[in-house]
């Protein structure tokens, strides 16, 4: 990293000390996990460059960009809509919340038993390590899981403009009118903070722009179809994440150019482990940067991940929004409709999301699932019994983990995995 | 002489070595403990003794494996493998080692078909009885011969080792009869297992696995709680190093 980042770091508030402890643990297993995989397709370099660059070059061309006048807005939930952002002439990133950090100082503000992914998010604003927070302009909450809601009054008195959306719990008329009701006091922020408009031509552009970002991400989800794999889950998982925080344009043009790898690599019958390795869908919590600690001792036990049923994955990316609409309120419909059928588990009751596990399971040819359920995570780890239950009545093989950030139970959870996969031989 | 297949169960208290025949017929075995250097002790254990292919099972098979290259197995296979031998109609196997317990359930061909183990600590483990029987003054081999010579139960209400360790030292201050103590906390432990046994089967005998399975108290409370019946092979600490040997010969 050149010493003109560190000048950036510093002005964005950044405690330099502790970053470069972040940094140095983030590039120590990116190079053990990633790194150190065999055959990984040649186009996976780009993410390489992205995650060597998550700190450094993304964030100095989010503050080009707001030296240019455009704003930034963080979030943390799929609900919040990336259309009605850019159509604003703003910028959307994902807030990671995939480590531990500063866990003593965040533990004065939220009880212990709140689930890793609502402590990160504290952790990295308290501990002063990430740079997108530290450079948005806005940071967009929502109600979705007791944690999160409850979390954001605390929140808001720790960064500088929380925005909290509400949203349905049940899908009914009632649901659908409030999750309508609150995009459109979504727009109208998102107006009030760029100060553009969001006209029938930039909301347009936007859903094309989100859709093709969307689509890649589809057609490199197909080809995990085939066997052998020609690419692994964490790779694939890390396109996923990355989904969440690159330009849109040049992530849609990145993924379609591993795409076309992949093909040939299919075509060869070529793979990144042999014809035949078990195959496990994931489903469940989503599993944000860097949390790689799932997919990592599922592909070094001796098994491919072939798809992910998350919101870093496909319940996030489901579905395009119909671009069709003329007008804004005719396509402002048309983002309530897609988003409308995210089957998060903080619905009630869900039973869409078993339909698409089930789904999955043919469609990425999945010789088992492992249900992926963060500790204290009351929606997912609720959810998992039923799901459980269901998919062994239909003799699809569930392994149901309960699990954090930490490392502790590494050697547990590889024992139970190295013998799910023995089960699915 | 023909070949012979050895299974090392590499525990965080003991660890243990099988060898078999071509028949599967048990020709060696030894045990040590674990001490502070897992594979110092397993080097020691298969110094001199002679086998054709060895795999390794425990929580140590990972270090095994790299430090002698060889295959592994998990315990859960492992178990079901050696419970098969030894009753080859078992459908259920429960498994209480020194730092784990699991509950395993078997299709007809004796393939594992689900399995539960206990979460993090050391509740509901050997672990667990061994420092309560050191609390109250027993000696492990006799805890549940013990425990057995009471007619009645103290409820223990924690699970947590340390919890629990409190609990009994003030219901030993308390005067209570050290007898009952010791099988109400068998009896918690039990609860625990069973939890986890009709998670993953509601029917039929259990085979009860594990060197907690020597202990007697075990073997009936367990059988009295679930109404089932509990087989123990006559070496049960041995079951683990057993199925992984048996899984070595299997390798074509
Ligand atoms: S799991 Fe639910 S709350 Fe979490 S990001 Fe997804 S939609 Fe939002
Ligand atoms: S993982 Fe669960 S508890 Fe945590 S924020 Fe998401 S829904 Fe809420």
């Amino acid at each position: 990293m050149t010493e003109d980042y560190r000048e950036m770091w510093t002005h964005l508030g950044l405690d330099l000390d502790a970053h470069d402890a972040l940094l140095g643990v983030l590039g120590g297993a990116y190079q053990d996990i990633f790194l150190s995989q065999k055959n990984r397709p040649e186009g996976m370099k780009y993410f390489d460059f992205v995650m060597s660059e998550v700190h450094g070059l993304r964030i100095k061309e989010l503050l080009d960009e707001k030296k240019a006048g455009r704003k930034i807005v963080g979030s943390y939930c799929v609900f919040v809509p990336e259309e009605i952002v850019l159509a604003a002439g703003a910028t959307l990133v994902g807030l990671c919340s995939g480590a531990d950090f500063a866990t003593p100082e965040v533990e004065k503000l939220l009880p212990r038993n709140t689930c890793a992914l609502i402590k990160s998010s504290f952790g990295f604003k308290l501990g002063k390590v990430c740079p997108y927070l530290e450079s948005a302009d806005m940071i967009v909450g929502e109600n979705t899981c007791d944690g999160k809601k409850k979390a954001y009054e605390s929140l808001g008195h720790l960064v500088k403009n929380l925005y909290v959306m509400d949203l349905p719990q049940v899908k009914s008329d009632q649901g659908r009118a409030l999750l309508k009701s609150e995009y459109q006091r979504f727009r109208t922020a998102m107006e009030a903070l760029t100060g553009a408009a969001v006209t029938s031509e930039s909301l347009k552009q936007a859903i094309q722009t989100v859709n093709a970002k969307r689509a890649a991400i589809h057609r490199l989800s197909i080809l995990r179809k085939a066997d052998p794999a020609p690419i692994s889950g964490l790779d694939a998982l890390l396109a996923n994440q990355v989904f969440f925080y690159d330009n849109p344009a040049r992530f849609t043009d990145s993924v379609n150019q591993i795409c076309d790898e992949l093909e040939k690599r299919i075509a060869e019958k070529k793979g990144v482990f042999p014809a035949g390795t078990p195959r496990i869908l994931v489903s469940g919590c989503p599993q944000a940067v860097p949390n790689w600690k799932l997919p990592f001792i599922v592909e070094t036990s001796g098994a491919v991940i072939v798809g992910e049923e998350s919101c870093v994955g496909e319940r996030g990316a489901r579905n395009l929004t119909d671009a069709s609409g003329e007008t804004v309120d005719e396509m402002m419909d048309a983002i309530v409709d897609r988003y409308y059928q995210v089957d998060c588990a903080i619905f009630t009751p869900n039973p869409q999301r078993l339909e698409h596990i089930q789904e999955m399971v043919a469609t990425y040819r999945a010789d088992g699932v492992i249900h992926y359920g963060l500790q204290f995570c009351q929606p997912y780890l609720m959810e998992s019994f039923p799901i459980e239950k269901a998919l062994e009545e239909k003799k699809i093989p569930t392994l149901r983990i309960e699990t954090d950030y930490s490392m502790e139970d590494v050697g547990q959870l590889k024992t139970r995995i190295e013998a799910f996969i023995e089960q699915l031989r | 002489m023909g070949k012979r297949f050895a299974g090392i169960d590499i525990g965080s208290r003991t660890i243990e070595l099988v060898v078999v025949d071509t028949s599967g017929k048990i020709v060696d075995s030894l045990q040590t403990d674990t001490g502070f250097d897992p594979m110092t002790a397993a080097r020691k254990l298969i110094h001199g003794m002679d086998y054709d292919r060895i795999m390794a099972t425990g929580y140590g098979r990972n270090l095994f494996e790299i430090s002698f290259d060889t295959l592994t197995v998990t315990e859960i296979k492992a178990h079901a493998t050696g419970a098969r031998t030894f009753f080859p109609d078992a459908h259920t196997v429960l498994d209480i080692g020194g730092q784990d317990s699991k509950a395993i359930s078997l299709f007809e061909t004796g393939r594992v078909k689900k399995f539960e183990m206990n979460d993090r600590c050391a509740a509901g483990t050997g672990k667990f009885l061994e420092i309560m029987a050191k609390t109250l003054g027993f000696d492990i081999e006799s805890f549940g011969r013990e425990a057995l010579l009471s007619e009645k139960d103290i409820a223990i209400s924690s699970m947590c080792t340390v919890f629990a360790e409190s609990e009994v030292t003030s219901l030993i201050a308390g005067g209570k009869n050290r007898r009952e103590i010791a099988r109400g906390l068998h009896t918690s432990v039990i609860q625990r297992a069973a939890g986890m046994i009709n998670r993953v089967s509601s029917t039929g005998d259990i085979v009860f696995t594990g060197g907690v399975a020597k202990n007697p108290c075990m073997r009936q409370l367990l059988a009295e709680t679930l109404g089932r019946n509990v087989l123990t092979p006559e070496d049960p600490q041995l079951v683990g190093a057993l199925g992984a040997a048996l899984l070595a010969m299997e390798i074509p």
